[in-house]
């Protein structure tokens, strides 16, 4: 408990994680409303020849921008460690290093969560008031997994910062991996003629943007193309389970390394 | 109490610390004194679990870093003063470290108390000059009340109020019965604190002693003798094979007998032969050519442009040393 409590401490005594938190929000949320109201107005121009519906998860779709400030945010709770050497010091403080790791993930998986929570839910209420001429009710059990599932996919992405960045120690290196792997890298290969389409649910990000119906295979967008080999659930576990083994890999390392 | 024994580190192909071995004793101030890249510093990351030795171990009251429960509470170390976050107060740094290792609060402010910080400790600590940085760093070791405290380099870079008010601290730690090891490449500095030394060169122990003792056996010490009949005296301790030379000065020509020779010899082969002395003395090499001479091959960046001596010539030397003074 103890050393939960040092990493609470540390997260919350500098600035970015706050900065890093309100910038989720507003990134979810803005971006969220420019898609909604959008996609809302072509609806209504064009009725049924729009190859879009408008529900739930059209409030949703401004979390992957979040999700990238999550990335961020995780990466940087370990890198910033590394680079003002204070790894030394909690490593002198706490030599259990696996404990250390742990702590970090649940304070900053924690904060991802409730962040994700806010975020989502605050999209949706927004959208509701925004737009009033469609039926933005939470009714079905998918629809309430689309916006509350946030929480879990933020915690999840958290792990997965963490990871690469106790990885790589390095902010520059970890950021760069992790935006041009989510933002670049899971489009491109999705892109690859022929085999890019059965490579494209094994993404973790992107399996992670179905769980919440907000990535290319969403439910309620424009093309849903793709056989999926997962359900929701399927889907999400499988992001789950890529950051379980990044994290474990991370924690091997950070053991056999010298601090 | 800190052990260590066979205590090895590489790093590719560079040898750091080499089978280093010694003990450093409680109620004293133990003295690491070495040239800079003697493998000073990487030892004090192996006796905190940071590093990783290649062979060897360091134990501390007989347990392994790692197995110490709540570590701070046993160990405090200042490794490096820069070691906070910038953007961190004095106050959360060490509200955090306390945290960890299940520390009371109060323990936060009476440290700071005891440092003299407790004004600035709201301000972020990288806007702290270097003296203040180590106030905090020194701080945070003492944190756990440990009784054993480890300082690398802490007097480098203070200015004279900073480096008088560190030896006072590391004198009181010690005389309340603490362990404290304390590193440094000045010899003078090692002088004005240290009773205990342990001398490395290139990653190997030289000498542990006591900082008399390392003076007695390492340094050159000569003996000087003024008399009326000084030829007389001179012819004889030739013949007896003394080294020695003629030195003029003020007062009269005096002899100076070099080599491994005490007063009491000089004194009594003076007294056989009814020598009148007007002065014998003992005159010590300074401690800073005790230290150069005993690492003199261990230094590994030379300015006289040649490489380091072989490692078997300056290995036979190191041992040769090792043996007189070591016990």
């Amino acid at each position: 408990m103890s050393v939960l409590g040092a990493e609470r401490i540390k997260l919350f005594s500098t600035k970015s994680p706050w900065w890093s938190s309100l910038a989720t929000v507003v990134f979810v949320v803005g971006f969220g409303m420019i898609f909604l109201l959008t996609t809302a107005s072509l609806v209504r121009e064009d009725g049924p020849a729009v190859p879009f519906r408008v529900g739930v998860s059209t409030t949703q779709q401004g979390i992957f921008f979040g999700q990238m400030v999550i990335l961020v945010m995780a990466a940087l709770a370990i890198t910033t460690e590394y680079r003002f050497n204070t790894i030394k010091t909690t490593f002198q403080a706490i030599p259990g290093r696996t404990s250390v790791m742990l702590s970090k993930a649940l304070i900053i998986g924690l904060l991802a969560a409730v962040l994700g929570e806010i975020a989502a839910f605050a999209s949706w209420g927004l959208g509701r008031l925004l737009v009033t001429d469609f039926d933005l009710t939470i009714r079905t059990a998918d629809q309430w997994r689309q916006v509350a599932g946030a929480g879990l996919v933020f915690a999840i992405t958290a792990i997965i910062g963490l990871a690469v960045g106790a990885l790589t120690r390095h902010t520059a290196g970890a950021v760069t991996a992790l935006l041009v792997w989510a933002m670049l890298g899971e489009q491109l290969i999705g892109a690859i003629p022929r085999v890019g389409d059965k490579i494209q649910p094994w993404l973790p990000f992107n399996a992670g943007g179905h769980f919440l119906g907000v990535g290319p295979n969403q439910n309620e967008g424009a093309q849903t193309g793709t056989d999926l080999p997962y359900n929701a659930w399927g889907a999400v576990a499988y992001f789950a389970g890529v950051a379980v083994v990044l994290f474990l890999v991370a924690v091997l390392v950070v053991n056999r390394r010298d601090a | 109490m800190i052990e260590a024994v066979g205590l090895t580190k590489r790093y590719g192909r560079t040898v750091a610390v080499d089978n280093l071995s010694f003990t450093v004793k409680p109620g004293r101030v133990t003295g690491f004194l070495g040239p800079n890249g003697a493998g000073k510093s990487t030892t004090m990351r192996m006796i905190l679990g940071l590093d990783r030795p290649d062979a060897g171990q360091v134990r501390i009251d007989g347990k392994t870093y790692h197995q110490l429960d709540r570590p701070l509470r046993t160990v405090g170390a200042l490794l490096d003063a820069k070691w906070v976050h910038p953007n961190r107060s004095a106050r959360a740094h060490l509200r955090w470290l306390a945290r960890s290792n299940g520390l009371p609060n109060r323990r936060v402010g009476e440290v700071l108390e005891l440092v003299g910080l407790t004004s600035v400790a709201d301000r972020r600590a990288g806007g702290f000059s270097l003296g203040m940085s180590q106030r905090l760093g020194i701080a945070a070791a003492l944190l756990g009340d440990p009784q054993i405290l480890l300082f690398d380099e802490p007097v480098n870079g203070l200015d004279p109020e900073g480096i008088h008010w560190i030896r006072q601290l590391m004198k009181r730690l010690a005389a309340e019965g603490r362990t404290v090891f304390v590193s440094s490449h000045l010899l003078s500095e090692m002088a004005q604190t240290a009773q205990d030394l342990v001398v490395v060169g290139r990653g190997r122990l030289i000498a542990q002693c006591t900082t008399a003792e390392f003076v007695d056996t390492a340094s050159e010490t000569s003996v000087r003798v003024r008399s009326p009949q000084l030829d007389r005296l001179r012819e004889v301790l030739l013949r007896k094979g003394y080294a020695l030379h003629v030195e003029p000065g003020v007062d009269g020509n005096a002899l100076v007998v070099t080599g491994s020779v005490t007063s009491e010899q000089v004194g009594e082969i003076a007294a056989e032969q009814d020598v009148v002395l007007h002065e014998l003395s003992v005159r010590r090499g300074s401690l800073e050519e005790a230290f150069m001479r005993l690492t003199g091959d261990s230094v590994e960046y030379r300015t006289d442009g040649q490489g380091p001596a072989g490692p078997a010539a300056a290995g036979s030397e190191d041992l040769m040393v090792a043996g007189g003074v070591n016990r």
